[in-house]
């Protein structure tokens, strides 16, 4: 075996996606994901294999790439953060009715504490829903081995693999050994393809198929090696799910059931319930397993967890509030100093967005009753002081829409501000809705060249804009360029005057580099020279 | 034995540098390593923070309990203050103390310096300005990684300096020959 590794848990999954042989990798940046398709970018193997890589426009061009990879015979795996399986949930779903070919990984890494997310939804509720089986890893080593082991298992079955991270095991960095590389599946496309034809007929056959599987998925389950009970004789048991495990062992609880595979297994679940009088459930995320357990053993056990509150209803779990939960004392704490403020994050000196809100604010001033929607990414941070530009934010490309039926609704001006990565990835189809009607909107699409909140990830429609909105009907009387720099704000001003005076769809490109992708490309440009 | 270090800065000042070169000198000894680092949105000017475990032994939490970091490690003084309660009662705080102010409420300088005073075992110096001593105006996070090297336990300062050869080597010798200058010069300044 060769030597440890440093990795993230993300790179783990990516060094384990590679070995077992990965021909491609789909994904939209977010985090806590976007590290794992970076590292397969950026790995030598993985070019010397011809591993596709490039960024999707979203989560569902990726889920559905991916799955006409699978359908070729090929292994391919779909990364996103947790909200990203919205977007893809319509493939995704189905992807269990259809079944695969070659082996299928969606990795989905959820932000429990959101913090980088506007929700902390639980996406094991994605696969028990999809009913396909689930891996959730406590460390970065099962990162890498449940990666290998949810392909095989996805060739094995049949059927897509979801691997659950949270962010505190995508973004947290230990030693892990690497096992052989596989080598990649040859093109094998299915021979008879009349069960991917999902016609109502042929769906029946197949949804009974994928229950039919639930039994064979349940004793894989429990004779899994990720799963394990490691049986104590405190009348406490301890159920811990994925990272969960790690805190109740930092904790030193015993009488613990670890569980990293779903469906849950249930007869572990029985045999420690046999042997104590009270079950405590540690999960991160959404209490998924304590419901189960709940019903599982009836009304008649003390099952706890985060329903009861004796865990904490929202956010992550910590060493300290599992500790808590185990009635653990963990010695002194100096108490937290008052004088410390709150430090959110800023758009950066010199961003284009900041001219961009500039002007906007300075133009609105004289109109009382906009009101502006806004989107996912650093210019959600306009919502902030000094701006305190936006109105809404609430998902990718739900500002051309909601400024749309806002303006349906008679509501005037109604202005979207979208960057360049979430118009491509969401705002399109919106755009053309707006179109269709001549809604009396006012959309910004402030382009600054890349998807900058997740890193600078090259972004789908760099170059394309003009032509992309022209072509979904924009007058191009309407459709405007400008360069958002603090010599221009009075033109800026000007044209974002004019549009909001003209009742239709106007579009607005600002469009200028990313500070962080300007310095990182002269500072490049500076080593080679 | 164990070394619990909460690293904490303003995001863009290089605290995730600081991570990765403690890395790099565990794995070259053998130490066993945990780091949870922050990614993503609080890396755009919010309050950024990385916890940094290593021990002889296994390790199971990637997050640090409160009241059990030997140490917090901050850029920036009120970042120090904002990690104390992580603090172990016996723990050393090793700080700039140069304020990153990019917040209009940031509080009085000389209340955190009082606050601070208040703890035990403190190490506070003008990182920025020491930097520029040593030539090497962009390394002061390599001067406070050289303040903390004494008190590594798990780690020598040795070994540290060896780490940031390594971690800057394909940035050229130039860039790591400013980063040695500047976590010798805070070598020096810890007085050890």
């Amino acid at each position: 075996m060769e030597k440890k590794m440093l990795l993230l848990g993300d790179e783990a999954v990516a060094l384990g996606a590679i070995n077992a042989g990965l021909s491609g990798v789909y994904a939209y940046p977010g985090t806590p994901s976007t590290e794992i398709t970076e590292f397969i970018q950026e790995s030598p193997l993985a070019r010397e294999r011809n591993i596709r890589s490039r960024w999707s426009t979203n989560e569902k061009t990726a889920m559905e790439e991916a799955l006409g990879m699978s359908f070729a015979g090929k292994r391919a795996m779909v990364c996103m953060k947790h909200v990203g399986m919205n977007v893809c949930a319509d493939a995704f779903v189905n992807s269990a009715i259809t079944g695969v070919n070659g082996g299928l990984v969606v990795v989905a890494a959820d932000d429990p504490s959101m913090h980088s997310s506007q929700n902390e939804q639980d996406s094991r509720f994605y696969g028990k829903f999809a009913m396909v089986p689930i891996f959730e890893p406590s460390n970065q080593q099962e990162c890498y081995d449940m990666t290998v082991a949810a392909f095989d298992l996805s060739e094995k079955l049949k059927l897509p693999v979801l691997l659950r991270l949270v962010t505190r095991v995508a973004h947290s960095r230990a030693a892990v050994s690497a096992g052989p590389y596989k080598d990649q599946n040859v093109l094998a496309p299915e021979a008879d393809s009349g069960h991917w034809v999902l016609l109502p007929g042929i769906a029946k056959r197949q949804y009974a198929s994928l229950v039919g599987k639930q039994d064979i998925m349940l004793s894989l389950s429990e004779k899994s090696p990720f799963n394990r009970y490691e049986q104590g004789n405190s009348p406490l048991g301890v159920i811990a799910c994925g990272i969960a495990y790690n805190y109740v062992r930092e904790a030193g609880a015993e009488n613990v059931l670890k569980v990293s595979q779903y469906p849950l297994p249930v007869s572990a679940v029985e045999e420690m319930a046999r042997g104590c009088n009270r079950i405590l459930v540690v999960e991160d995320g959404q209490p998924v397993v304590e419901q189960e357990v709940k019903m599982l053993l009836g009304a008649g056990f003390k099952v706890e967890g985060r329903l009861t509150g004796t865990l904490p209803r929202t956010g992550e779990l910590t060493p300290d509030s599992v500790a808590a939960a185990l009635g653990c004392g963990t010695g002194p704490v100096y108490k937290a100093s008052e004088l410390v403020a709150p430090r959110p994050p800023q758009l950066c000196n010199g961003c284009s967005h900041r001219d961009v809100y500039s002007s906007l604010v300075e133009v609105l001033e004289d109109y009382p009753d906009a009101k502006v929607f806004g989107d996912i990414g650093c210019y959600t941070l306009g919502a902030l002081p000094p701006f305190k530009a936006l109105d809404s934010t609430v998902d990718m490309g739900a500002s051309i829409t909601m400024a749309k039926g806002a303006a349906d609704a008679g509501l005037h001006p109604a202005v979207a501000v979208i960057g360049d990565s979430t118009f491509t990835h969401s705002g399109m189809t919106g755009l053309l809705d707006a179109v269709n009607e001549n809604a009396d909107i006012t959309v910004i699409i402030s382009d600054n060249l890349t998807t900058a909140m997740t890193g600078g990830q090259q972004s789908a429609g760099t170059s394309k804009f003009e032509q992309i909105c022209l072509g979904l009907g924009v007058n191009p009387d309407h459709l405007k360029v400008v360069v958002p720099i603090p010599g221009n704000r009075n033109e800026i001003k000007e044209i974002i005057r004019r549009e909001i005076e003209y009742h239709g769809v106007s579009v607005i490109i600002p469009r200028r580099e990313c500070m962080k992708t300007l310095n990182k490309r002269l500072s490049k440009q500076r080593q080679q020279r | 034995m164990k070394l619990d270090i909460m690293l904490a800065g303003v995001g863009g000042q290089g605290t995730l540098s600081i991570a990765t070169v403690i890395g790099v000198a565990a794995v070259e000894a053998g130490i066993v390593l945990k780091q949870a680092e922050a990614h993503g949105m609080s890396q755009r000017g919010g309050d950024v923070q990385s916890h940094l475990r290593l021990s002889t032994e296994a390790i199971h939490s990637d997050l640090i309990t409160k009241g059990h970091a030997d140490m917090v490690l901050a850029l920036e003084p009120m970042e120090a203050l904002r990690y104390v309660p992580y603090l172990s009662p016996d723990g050393i705080i090793v700080t700039s103390s140069v304020p990153f102010v990019n917040i209009p409420d940031y509080p009085d300088v000389d209340e955190i310096n009082r606050e601070l005073s208040g703890f035990p075992r403190v190490i506070k110096a003008d990182i920025e300005a020491a930097a520029s001593v040593a030539g090497a105006f962009r390394s002061s996070n390599m001067v406070l990684l050289g303040m903390a090297a004494p008190y590594l336990k798990v780690l020598s300062p040795e070994s540290v300096r060896r780490a940031i050869g390594t971690f800057f080597a394909q940035k050229g010798d130039a860039v790591v020959e400013a980063n040695l200058k500047a976590f010798d010069m805070g070598l020096e300044m810890a007085g050890k």
